[in-house]
């Protein structure tokens, strides 16, 4: 056995194993749909659907990069990109060491957590107050 | 007791008990049939019993012209279902591991689906000579409880597979279980009824064709 | 342990004075949908309950486990997100992770229960001992007295781990404990079949109090870490139990077999298998029935919650599964039988049965052929004489 290698599981990206990509697909067409027509935001989570190794990365390589990528830093990074297909964002939390904790497909024109909140505004505005009464 | 059990149990002791029922009474009924023993003929054969019986299994097994066109729809749909039997009892994978447990070798499979398809044609030839066998006047007349007893306890293990393959209303463990239990039955009831036939067909068809070969006669 | 002062604030508050920004609970909310697997259109819902929710107090008994599950769960404590949920529950007693010992460690529980009387959530992992009270102790009270008297006060109690589940490895025959799950141990204390039990314990539970209590099970062995946190979160987020399946299971977690979710179920249903672990079919990864996968009569997340950060399960890893969130699964006639397999020596069954039965059988023969013979020679024939009589 001088030749002992890691055994390499066969399963192409082609395979297309539990046929829950193009439904997935599909769903995010429906989404855009919905978003133009009523204004209705949709929110994929890609955890709970089985996926083999592999169909993420086919789902997040067909989708592509678009225009915007955005990172946070809240609780450990956070990812925000829009994909080739203006309206579709893929938002990727991690933990603080740096492991995927959950990944959505949102159809939105903007996810919700790249805006200010308003609870973080109030106390930015009191924290601002407080800085500029101390240092005039 | 929790379903696993139940499937526990099924797999196990119940297994054990059927296996025990089905070998013992199998052997049973044959020792009884071969030992009766037959008068020794005194009158000179006129032909070869082996060669006649031989080819008796197999031409008994190809319905004439005229059998097939008296009873066509009991030859076809009679063959439908032990062919589909065959099919789905012994080429569905999981159950050539079953047999591989207690023979010690396998042999291959059929793609799942090709099983599953044959198991609906045979619950449907089953249930067409079902109704067929209430609806002719001679065949209902000459039916015993027995009849409808085999029956049921053919075509329930297939039905229960079905539904246990598919996992339709209940939970994998007590489907399996109950699908098990089903193939338990017809074991216990197999030595005891006509079920037996698939044992002593070959047997009984030699048998016929022996008879007339010593006759000289054609069978 | 957490901090008592912190106990009469509301999540949001606990969160706020940490200087976590409503940006960050907003991301701890969207990750404990995922990790709840409830539909992301629930994050709004979640983010507005976990805002006012109280940190609630949790009792952890250990029984007669391997500290597999609290290993598995530590797992879950690996960063910010996971270690919030447990900043957010008051955490009283769990004598594993606990610094204190002996008598201060008791009255730490006991001034617990007190405090919280009614209110606080009894965790426990590991089966409880019935026969002889002193197989499994804890500062000399037995398993059973403590489980009794700490149920007595709860207001749910979740069994985490297939042992406090259903028993488990303790339980597996010929089970030289008695050890039951916590379910059955109340139904037996209910059906007053419990000797080991104390009339002060007796006194102090009440039969019906402890009947009564909502029971959730997580069995697994160990439980997916993220399903324990995901039932306490359910719990804290609504304050009620998630919905249960008939063995008492989260659906959200245990909705689905593992086959139903496998990736590599449509190799099933082509047929293609595995045949042993190191064939052509293991390395393309074909389905593992035939090596003894428990997944079509097993009832757990891993295939989509997947383990170890996400990482893999162990099919995707070329194990079969073992099925160690369903009953008995050690007492299922190996890890390696097919489940379409017979569990016992079915062959050997055979061969003494077919030696009987040729030998009854020969016997069964010759008595019908003597009684053939006997009937031939009983057989007068008729003759002239009898027929002029």
């Amino acid at each position: 056995m001088s030749d002992f290698s890691i055994v390499q599981f066969n399963i192409q990206i082609g395979d297309d194993l539990t046929h829950n990509v193009k439904p997935l697909l599909h769903e995010i067409k429906h989404g855009l749909d919905k978003l133009v027509e009523t204004g209705q935001t949709s929110i994929i989570d890609l955890r709970s659907i089985p996926l083999a190794p592999g169909e993420e990365d086919k789902i997040l390589s067909m989708l592509g990069q678009g225009e915007v990528q955005a990172q946070l830093n809240a609780l450990g990074l956070s990812e925000v990109t829009e994909t080739q297909y203006a309206g579709v964002w893929i938002v990727t939390h991690y933990n603080d060491e740096n492991h995927i904790i959950s990944r959505f497909i949102e159809v939105t024109t903007m996810p919700e957590i790249l805006c200010s909140q308003t609870e973080d505004i109030m106390a930015a505005y009191s924290r601002l107050t407080v800085s500029l009464e101390d240092n005039v | 007791m929790s379903e696993i059990e139940f499937l526990n149990w099924v797999r196990g002791p119940g297994f054990q008990i059927a296996i025990i029922i089905f070998v013992a009474g199998v052997i049973i009924r044959f020792a009884e049939i071969l030992l009766l023993g037959r008068k020794p003929n005194l009158a000179e054969a006129k032909g070869s019993e082996m060669s006649s019986g031989l080819r008796t299994i197999i031409t008994r097994s190809i319905p004439d012209k005229g059998t097939f066109q008296r009873s066509m729809f009991t030859v076809v749909a009679g063959y439908i279902f032990h062919l589909g039997l065959f099919i789905t009892i012994f080429l569905f994978a999981p159950h050539i591991l079953m047999f591989k447990d207690i023979f010690g070798f396998g042999w291959p499979s059929l793609p799942t689906p090709v099983v599953d398809a044959m198991a609906i044609v045979t619950i449907i030839a089953l249930f067409a000579v079902l109704i067929h066998r209430m609806r002719n006047t001679v065949l209902k007349f000459i039916s015993t409880k027995e009849d409808y007893i085999v029956w049921l306890v053919t075509i329930l293990p297939l039905i229960t597979g079905y539904i246990a393959f598919h996992r339709i209303g209940m939970t994998a463990p007590t489907l399996l279980a109950i699908h098990i239990l089903s193939v338990e039955l017809l074991l216990i009831m197999f030595p005891f009824t006509k079920l037996m036939h698939t044992f002593t067909i070959v047997m009984s068809r030699w048998y016929g064709g022996a008879i007339s070969g010593y006759r000289g006669v054609k069978s | 342990m957490t901090n008592n002062s912190n106990k009469e604030k509301t999540l949001g508050e606990v969160m706020r004075s940490r200087g976590v920004s409503r940006r960050s609970f907003l991301k701890f909310c969207a990750a404990t949908a995922s990790m709840m697997a409830m539909s992301p259109a629930m994050i709004p819902k979640i983010a507005h309950a976990l805002e006012s929710a109280r940190r609630p107090s949790v009792i952890w008994l250990s029984f007669q486990e391997c500290t597999g599950c609290t290993e598995s769960l530590t797992r879950a404590h690996t960063a910010t997100i996971e270690s919030l949920i447990f900043d957010s529950i008051s955490l009283d007693y769990h004598h594993t992770l606990q610094a204190a010992s002996g008598h201060a460690a008791e009255e730490a529980r006991e001034a617990a229960m007190n405090e919280n009387w009614g209110k606080y959530i009894l965790v426990v992992d590991g089966s409880i001992p019935t026969d002889n009270p002193g197989y499994s102790t804890i500062a000399g009270i037995s398993n059973l007295d403590m489980f009794m008297q700490t149920a007595a006060g709860a207001a749910a109690i979740i069994s985490v781990g297939t042992c406090a589940a259903y028993g488990g490895i303790p339980h597996a025959d010929p089970n030289p404990t008695g050890a039951y799950s916590v379910y059955d141990v109340i139904k037996k204390f209910s059906n007053n079949q419990l000797d080991g039990i104390s009339s002060a314990t007796l006194a102090k539970a009440g039969e019906g109090s402890v009947v009564s209590k909502p029971i959730i099970s997580v069995p697994g062995c160990p439980p997916i870490p993220v399903v324990i946190t995901g039932v306490l979160t359910h719990f804290l987020t609504f304050g009620t139990i998630p919905e249960l399946d008939h063995l008492g299971r989260p659906k959200a977690f245990y909705g689905q077999s593992i086959h139903d979710r496998c990736y590599r179920r449509p190799f099933y249903d082509k047929g293609l298998f595995a045949e042993t672990f190191d064939d052509e079919g293991a390395k393309k990864g074909w389905c593992l029935y035939k090596l003894g996968c428990k997944g079509p009569t097993t009832y757990n997340a891993c295939a989509t919650t997947k383990w170890n950060d996400g990482t893999s399960f162990p099919i995707e890893s070329g194990h079969p599964c073992l099925g160690c969130s369903e009953p008995d699964f050690w007492d299922g006639g190996g890890f390696y039988k097919a489940l379409s397999m017979p569990t016992e020596n079915i062959t050997q069954t055979a061969i003494y049965t077919a030696a009987g039965a040729a030998a009854v059988g020969v016997a069964l023969g010759a008595m019908n052929k003597s009684k053939k013979n006997n009937a031939v020679a009983a057989h007068n024939k008729t003759t002239i004489d009898d027929l002029e009589k």
